[in-house]
């Protein structure tokens, strides 16, 4: 294996029966295998407990984890699925991969979810797109050496060479004799698995794969059509209550007062427990704090929040309104100076420019709003915690329970559910927090609850943005591109001294520009956070590749330019651009550019894809418009037409057009889905989604007035290309988001001649 | 408090000393331990509590339990015998779940409108469908799904 900075690399073990079951907690027998994941302990953070970096966090690697895999005496292949679902169908695109390898039978291959471990099971965090690029090879090689050992071991039972059998469709095969042993057989048959050698994993040629490449359905899908589908909200134990916790609505400010009485007047209600309130900023897992209500019933807990009439201290950020914030973030994007790459002069060459393009570029918070609120169940006996919680990041979950409650971390055991959508807001291990600490505090198991209220006012939100581009035109030419963003990092979230971005967040498409201009300047103007910041699905490539997007579809015109032209145009050459020599520490998604070179091929190829696919350049009727985007992010290269139909103020969208290069694709419906849903979940934020703030507060609190994407706004035939490819396979949850929003708002001034520079759009 | 007797999926079930104002939602989730329906708004907003109430789609979160006593509930668990309801069987077919939190909801409120209407026409699903969100995007194939229902003869 090659020593990729972003992937694990494998080593196999074979396990006897006792180490197993420690390993695992799974008393069976049968041929074991452990895979161990290691490479690259250089490659990040690795203290235990020590929260990842804000995303995408590099992938850990510790010494002693594996994934596990088993084939028992029936021949049914287990093996632990160790990251999270939410959607994105990970649960099955893996053991794909593991069974195509391993010539197993589809239907006998079962899934496990693993609890959350690191130690264990390895890096859990599932975020920043990385799972099957991480584990492709892994679980290969798994595969592949389940596969052999299996042909020695029959090879041995029937005394012939090696060489003359054959594993196929979960049977080892002696064609000279026509003898046949199933897998289970196989394994029924093997004393000793450690007794046999073998001469190392062969992967198959890609023309025998028979599941990567494959759109096989999810393995959860009858469960989920029939309400068996078990996610964090519908976790359950003997004797637990439910928690409703009313929350500071200002970050930093505490509690005044309440009537405790009026709440444990309701029927159902039992405690009213006073949490400790965070001071601002306390960072991603440490709870607001304010006022528990515990019932028997989520109804009750409700009731009893609202009886308490909680009056709030005033804070620092009290007086924090959106409106007002985004005239400070002007001048910040005015003033600049934290300068991240710079090439020429671009003052100078805009002095002798014949014209400069001027425009600011500007989006909202937004909240992640999962469909399944954030929500945890906690039991604590004694020293021990347990719990059940939608998370897409189990690992750094126990190490904040284990430091909030002061026990160890081998001591907190984490049962990963089903996610009901995720979008990096169960990432944040706060909402688990609040369940471990009134479990422990009233004795009993509790479930938190948060309404959606909560969720969409307590959020950890998507930062809001400013950013002003300033382009020279010389001959007809871009000379000059001076590009200033102004947004408070997911860092001003945990120290308030951080003003600036992170080298990773100015790396999801603001720094790696990849177009052709003699000077460039990009910069960050200092804007401190004064809510929450988190993640959220794509994280700054959304301000980022608006501004972008939007800007040269402006050049274009400027230009006198097909906006496609222009593009393909400012792009150059083929060529691989070493973005780590022009842009101290550049991050490339926490892998090195060597790996995973940025090239202007690869994206020149998907405008041509998507133009192709569109019909673009051809005449539209009055009112309609096409629009074109085209980023780069998780690694994956994609483009976009959007057709839009404008009428009056309404917005219809009849057709949406990617073209995705994302590497090898292992569940080509998997990642058809995720750009299909993808494109609605950008359309929420072009179309609907803002959230202000006023007195310090979240001023929306539910879907009527944080509005998201129905069917009626959702475009209404998404079609995806993917393009063929051999390329390491690359992230396909978060790539769709960013190329919307713009090519929307390319394809309304196409339509009308409005250019829109602000979201969520209004055409009023 | 007072009591109710519930039918739901054509069994009758007793609750015992809940508030009348209890939205049925709770009542099933908490009570009942069914958990299939699902809470995603509390306000009637986002339709992943959707189930049937003498055969027509309500948002269980905002019916009072008093108001749903001695009439024929229908929740996704007992939307067929073995998961095969024609809206279940073409959910099946073209794979629409992401996270799959929100499809109980869209799945009752899709029979619904089959039921009622055998045959819409692709604005008549998305006005009737654009009360269940489904924050994973999967809208196209819901929509898709819901057409190819209806080819089948998805009313029953």
């Amino acid at each position: 294996m090659s020593k990729r900075k972003d992937a694990v690399e494998a080593k196999i073990w074979r396990l006897d029966r006792r180490g197993f079951l420690k390993a695992t907690g799974w008393a069976t027998g049968g041929l074991a295998l452990g895979v161990g994941l290691w490479g690259c302990k250089d490659n990040g953070p690795n203290g235990e407990g020590a929260p990842p970096p804000p995303p995408p966090g590099p992938p850990r690697i510790l010494p002693d984890a594996m994934l596990y895999i088993n084939i028992d005496n029936e021949g049914t292949v287990t093996l632990v699925a160790h990251r999270s679902e939410m959607g994105q169908g990970v649960r099955t695109a893996l053991p794909q991969v593991l069974a195509d390898e391993l010539d197993a039978d589809w239907d006998r291959v079962r899934v496990v979810q693993a609890d959350g471990d690191e130690s264990k099971w390895g890096d859990q965090n599932t975020d920043g797109s990385y799972t099957v690029r991480m584990f492709y090879e892994p679980m290969r090689e798994a595969g592949a050496m389940a596969r052999r050992m299996l042909e020695y071991s029959a090879a041995a039972i029937w005394a012939v060479p090696v060489g003359e059998v054959k594993a196929e469709k979960h049977q080892v095969k002696h064609t000279a004799s026509d003898k046949v042993l199933d897998y289970g057989e196989v394994v029924a048959q093997t004393e000793d698995w450690k007794a046999v050698e073998i001469d190392g994993p062969q992967l198959k040629a890609r023309e025998a794969f028979t599941q990567i490449g494959k759109g096989t359905a999810i393995v959860d899908l009858d469960d989920m059509l029939t309400g068996q589908a078990g996610y964090g909200m519908d976790a359950n134990i003997e004797g637990m209550k439910y928690a409703v916790i009313a929350r500071p609505p200002v970050v930093g400010s505490s509690v005044d007062g309440f009537n405790k009485e009026a709440a444990l007047a309701v029927p159902g209600v039992e405690q009213v427990i006073q949490m400790d309130t965070a001071p601002f900023p306390a960072g991603f897992d440490t709870p607001k704090g304010g006022v528990a209500v515990i019932a028997t019933n989520t109804w009750a807990a409700i009731k009893g929040r609202d009886a308490l009439g909680v009056t709030w201290t005033k804070s620092d950020y009290s007086n924090y309104d959106t409106e007002a914030y985004i005239e400070e973030l002007k001048a910040s994007a005015e003033t600049g100076g934290n300068v991240y790459r710079k090439e020429g002069d671009t003052a100078a060459a805009q002095q002798a420019s014949s014209e400069v393009l001027d425009t600011t570029y500007i989006t909202p918070h937004l909240s992640h709003t999962p469909m399944e609120p954030p929500c945890a169940l906690a039991k604590v006996t004694g020293d021990k915690c347990e719990l059940w919680a939608p998370t897409q990041n189990p690992q750094w979950a126990r190490g904040a329970i284990a430091g909030r409650l002061g026990i160890k971390e081998s001591d907190v055991k984490i049962n990963v559910t089903l996610l009901g959508g995720g979008f990096g807001r169960k990432s944040k291990p706060d909402f688990m927090v609040e369940a471990a600490i009134l479990a422990k505090e009233t004795g009993e198991p509790i479930k938190v609850v948060w309404t959606r209220e909560d969720d969409v006012q307590h959020d950890l939100y998507h930062s809001i943005s400013v950013q002003r581009i300033r382009v020279g035109l010389k001959d007809n030419a871009v000379d000059s591109w001076h590009q200033t963003a102004a947004f408070p990092p997911i860092g001003g979230t945990a120290n308030k001294e951080t003003v600036h971005p992170s080298v990773g967040e100015v790396g999801l498409g603001l720094v790696d520009f990849p177009y052709r201009v003699p000077n460039v300047t990009i910069e960050t103007g200092a804007s401190p956070a004064k809510t929450r910041i988190g993640w959220l699905r794509s994280v700054a490539n959304i301000q980022h590749g608006f501004s972008l997007g939007g800007m040269l579809d402006e050049v274009a015109h400027a230009r006198g330019l097909d906006p496609k032209d222009n593009l393909l145009d400012m792009l150059g050459d083929d060529r691989s651009i070493p973005f780590d020599e022009m842009v101290e520490g550049f991050t490339n998604y926490n892998t090195s550019v060597n790996e995973y070179p940025w090239e202007t091929g690869r994206l020149k190829a998907v405008i041509e894809q998507v133009a192709k696919d569109s019909g673009w350049g051809k005449k539209m009727p009055a009112g309609s418009g096409l629009g074109i985007c085209a980023h780069r992010s998780f690694l994956t290269y994609v483009a976009c037409v959007v057709e839009v139909k404008v009428t009056g103020n309404q917005i219809t969208i009849p057709n949406l057009w990617y073209a995705v290069d994302c590497g090898t694709v292992v569940n080509p419906d998997r990642v058809r889905s995720q750009f299909e849903g993808g494109a609605n979940f950008a359309l929420s934020a072009a179309l609907r989604s803002e959230i202000t703030f006023k007195n310090g507060a979240a001023v929306q609190s539910n879907f009527h007035d944080y509005q998201v994407a129905r069917m009626t706004d959702a475009a209404q035939k998404v079609h995806v290309h993917l393009m063929p490819s051999e390329a390491l396979p690359t992230g396909v949850g978060e790539p769709p988001v960013p190329p919307v929003a713009p090519a929307l708002c390319n394809a309304i001034f196409a339509a009308t001649g409005k250019r829109i520079r602000q979201l969520p759009i209004s055409l009023g | 408090m007072p009591n109710f007797t519930l039918t739901i999926n054509g069994e009758s079930r007793e609750v015992r000393d809940v508030p009348a104002d209890m939205p049925l939602l709770w009542v099933l989730r908490d009570v009942l331990a069914m958990r299939g329906t699902k809470f995603g708004c509390g306000r009637g907003l986002c339709g992943a509590c959707t189930v049937h109430l003498n055969g027509n789609a309500v948002r269980s979160c905002s019916l009072p339990v008093a108001a749903a006593a001695n009439q024929p509930i229908t929740t996704i668990e007992g939307l067929s015998e073995a998961g095969d309801h024609p809206v279940q069987e073409a959910w099946r077919e073209l794979i629409v779940p992401q996270c799959g939190y929100c499809q109980p909801g869209q799945i009752m409120n899709a029979a619904a409108l089959l039921h009622n209407n055998p045959n819409p026409t692709d604005d008549e699903i998305r006005q009737n469908m654009a009360g269940n969100i489904c924050r994973c995007g999967t809208y196209n194939r819901i929509h898709d799904a819901i057409k190819l229902a209806a080819e089948k003869g998805g009313a029953s």
